[in-house]
């Protein structure tokens, strides 16, 4: 058996292939919640229900996406210029941890809520950018591999946002639970649908991933990342500054992450916990890869996703099936849509 | 600075050492046969956290304590063949094809663990492997109690370094490995399959990963509960660089990062006024510097993160 490159995939797989790859997930998660024992076609009923069938089951699904479009415009936006950004839930934190900084500020609380928001966005991506500006430093001043330096700065971010919130930013009205000082009201982000967690970050990060795809599309910048991705050496030979288009790259993927934290802090939360993040930075990878990298894809692989959490969680609640099967068939999904991407490059050969 | 001589001077630190550098020991081994043949596994992290909830669950509904070892070396080798398939004959990404198979391995793992125990709020113990006095040995003063007071799985990661070091360098098998790793078109010109080569390596390396798992819940521990791994995969990672990719380096790497662990355990409770968090980041800043020093001396595997197709250069 071998597998020869198609001189042209054509339009049909090409849409086909994900239709594809999430079936087939669908069906080994399947396979998982018979082995829970529960009944495979009510479980999927429920989480349709869980994440449609009411008011409050389709705001939560927004709610969920909101986070989860700007992490995946993080990785993908690296990832398209091979930039191996693992980092996200780090930067996600980071951008958080900003915001309630911002709200010790003196003056700020008093500020009109505009500015409010926009210094507390502005200071939770610069936060996510600083970051991830440290292993893009150390890739190109001494070769050491980002996926590395960059996982391993989440962890290292999660403890500092630890330490914050049991010392300089502790709450201390919360009884002693480690969480940060709440956000000023000032710099909190309006509902967008009464009595429900809606806010208005979903039109900042759907407005984030139009402006990306027009960066991409339309920019030099964009051209360079996508040169620099496709073939370092040959666009470094065509005058791509390699070093200067990487650290830009750095910068708009560590502030997308990091308005991701700083945006579910403002718009949900209120303040910083360590839990705050689902594993929002992780999934945020899938959800590129889901997109194939494209920018306005990462919408739907972000709905995606927010569907399979919110459904899961309460289809969970009713059937006794543990909740980590969200993640089990989002993991699923990437597996299955990097071999379906495969297949539409490549033919089967006897 | 008395603190710091009193913590050198006590035995229990140095116990901790070689206990603390086991799982590592065994992961780094892992990603270095994965890296020899030319394949990054990032896949360790969730493959770690399988092999430490099959380990455990082994034990709990019965099994023998080396029953849990076997199966979660046969787990990692599956989750290896799956990484295996899809890097190294469809070629796929290895960097998204290996933190996938970290986010599925390690989801199905906490997923099988709340199936198996559906409420409990602390996680149920089992009886963990007994440290293994050997004979004479450890009624040396000092010595004794540091390297022959361990538990088994410890003198078989100490074992696998020395036979890793023996196959790779001395065995016509570690040439084939070594040469996949660097030229896999001159495999090809002996008459070796490098796919074949490369896919029974990762194999190899994923079962050590998930014994690297196992020691966790078995031995380290005595239980399993999610976030176990914390990171020790990707250490890994790291440990493998700073250890230019040979064996005996790996071991040194392993036991110098537990030693500093160890110590920055015993200083956390020691000193005081200095926030614990500051403490835990240690090891994974030491594990970013290690990487930043020996990146520039280091020499990767050629091939690696290099798909091998037959007929295309």
């Amino acid at each position: 058996m071998r597998f020869e490159r198609r001189e042209r995939p054509s339009a049909a797989l090409t849409l086909l292939a994900p239709l594809g790859a999430i079936a087939s997930a669908l069906a080994m998660a399947g396979a998982l919640i018979a082995l829970a024992g529960a009944n495979v076609a009510e479980a999927f009923g429920l989480i349709l229900q869980g994440a449609f069938g009411s008011r409050l089951g389709i705001t939560e699904t927004l709610t969920r996406a909101t986070p989860l479009i700007l992490t995946g415009l993080a990785a993908a936006v690296a990832f398209r210029a091979r930039l191996w950004n693992i980092g996200g839930e780090g930067q996600f934190y980071m951008g958080a941890l900003a915001v309630a900084a911002f709200g010790l500020v003196p003056g700020l609380a008093g500020a009109p809520a505009p500015v409010a928001v926009l210094v507390c966005l502005v200071a939770g991506a610069l936060a996510g950018m600083a970051l991830l500006l440290v292993p893009v430093v150390l890739k190109l001043r001494f070769g050491s591999d980002e996926v590395v330096t960059t996982l391993l700065l989440n962890f290292v971010a999660i403890l500092f946002v630890s330490m914050m919130i049991e010392g300089a930013l502790r709450d201390p009205l919360a009884f002693g639970w480690p969480q940060s000082v709440p956000v000023p009201d000032a710099a909190l982000l309006p509902q967008l649908v009464e009595r429900s967690r809606l806010h208005a970050g979903l039109l900042i990060a759907l407005a984030m991933a139009v402006a990306v795809w027009w960066v991409q599309e339309r920019t030099v910048f964009g051209m360079r990342t996508r040169a620099a991705g496709l073939n370092a050496r040959a666009a470094a030979f065509a005058g791509v500054p390699l070093g200067r288009t990487l650290v830009l790259v750095g910068c708009l993927s560590g502030g997308l992450a990091g308005l991701a934290g700083a945006i579910e802090v403002m718009g949900v939360k209120g303040y910083v916990t360590t839990d705050l993040s689902p594993n929002y930075g992780y999934s945020g990878i899938v959800i590129a890869m889901l997109a194939a990298l494209h920018p306005i894809g990462v919408i739907g692989a972000a709905l995606f996703s927010a569907v399979i959490f919110v459904g899961a969680d309460s289809m969970s609640r009713a059937l006794g099936v543990p909740s980590y099967i969200a993640d089990v068939t989002v993991a699923l999904s990437l597996l299955t849509m990097l071999v379906a991407l495969f297949l539409v490059q490549y033919r089967v050969r006897r | 600075m008395s603190v710091i001589v009193d913590i050198l001077a006590s035995v229990g630190m140095w116990e901790a050492v070689l206990r603390i550098a086991t799982p590592l020991i065994l992961g780094t081994l892992g990603v270095l046969l994965c890296e020899r043949v030319g394949v990054l596994n990032l896949g360790i992290e969730g493959i770690m956290a399988f092999g430490a909830m099959i380990g455990w669950l082994t034990v709990y509904s019965g099994g023998d304590l080396w029953a849990g070892i076997a199966a979660a070396a046969a787990c990692g080798a599956a989750f290896g063949f799956l990484h295996a398939l899809m890097t190294v004959p469809l070629g796929l990404s290895q960097h998204v094809t290996g933190l996938g198979i970290t986010l599925f391995a390690s989801s199905v793992a906490y997923y099988v663990f709340r199936l198996a125990v559906p409420t409990a709020t602390s996680p149920p113990t089992i009886e963990p492997f007994r440290p293994l006095p050997v004979p004479l040995l450890a009624d040396i003063p000092f010595l004794g109690p540091v390297l022959f007071t361990q538990t088994a799985p410890t003198y078989l990661a100490l074992v696998a370094v020395a036979v890793l070091a023996v196959v790779l360098y001395r065995t016509p098998l570690g040439l084939a490995i070594r040469m996949t790793g660097e030229n896999p078109h001159a495999v090809e010109a002996q008459g070796i399959d490098p796919i074949l080569v490369r896919i029974g390596t990762i194999m190899a390396g994923s079962a050590l990963m998930g014994v690297a798992g196992a020691f966790l819940s078995l031995a380290a521990f005595n239980s399993f509960f999610p976030t176990m791994v914390q990171g020790r995969g990707w250490i890994c990672i790291a440990l493998v660089v700073f250890a230019l990719w040979r064996p005996g380096r790996a071991l040194l790497g392993a036991v110098l990062f537990a030693f500093f662990d160890a110590f920055q355990l015993r200083l956390q409770t020691a000193v005081d006024g200095v926030p614990y968090q500051l403490f835990l980041m240690l090891p994974y800043l030491l594990s970013i510097l290690a990487l930043v020093v020996m990146a520039q001396r280091a020499r990767v595997p050629q091939a690696l993160m290099q798909p091998y197709r037959r007929g295309e250069r």
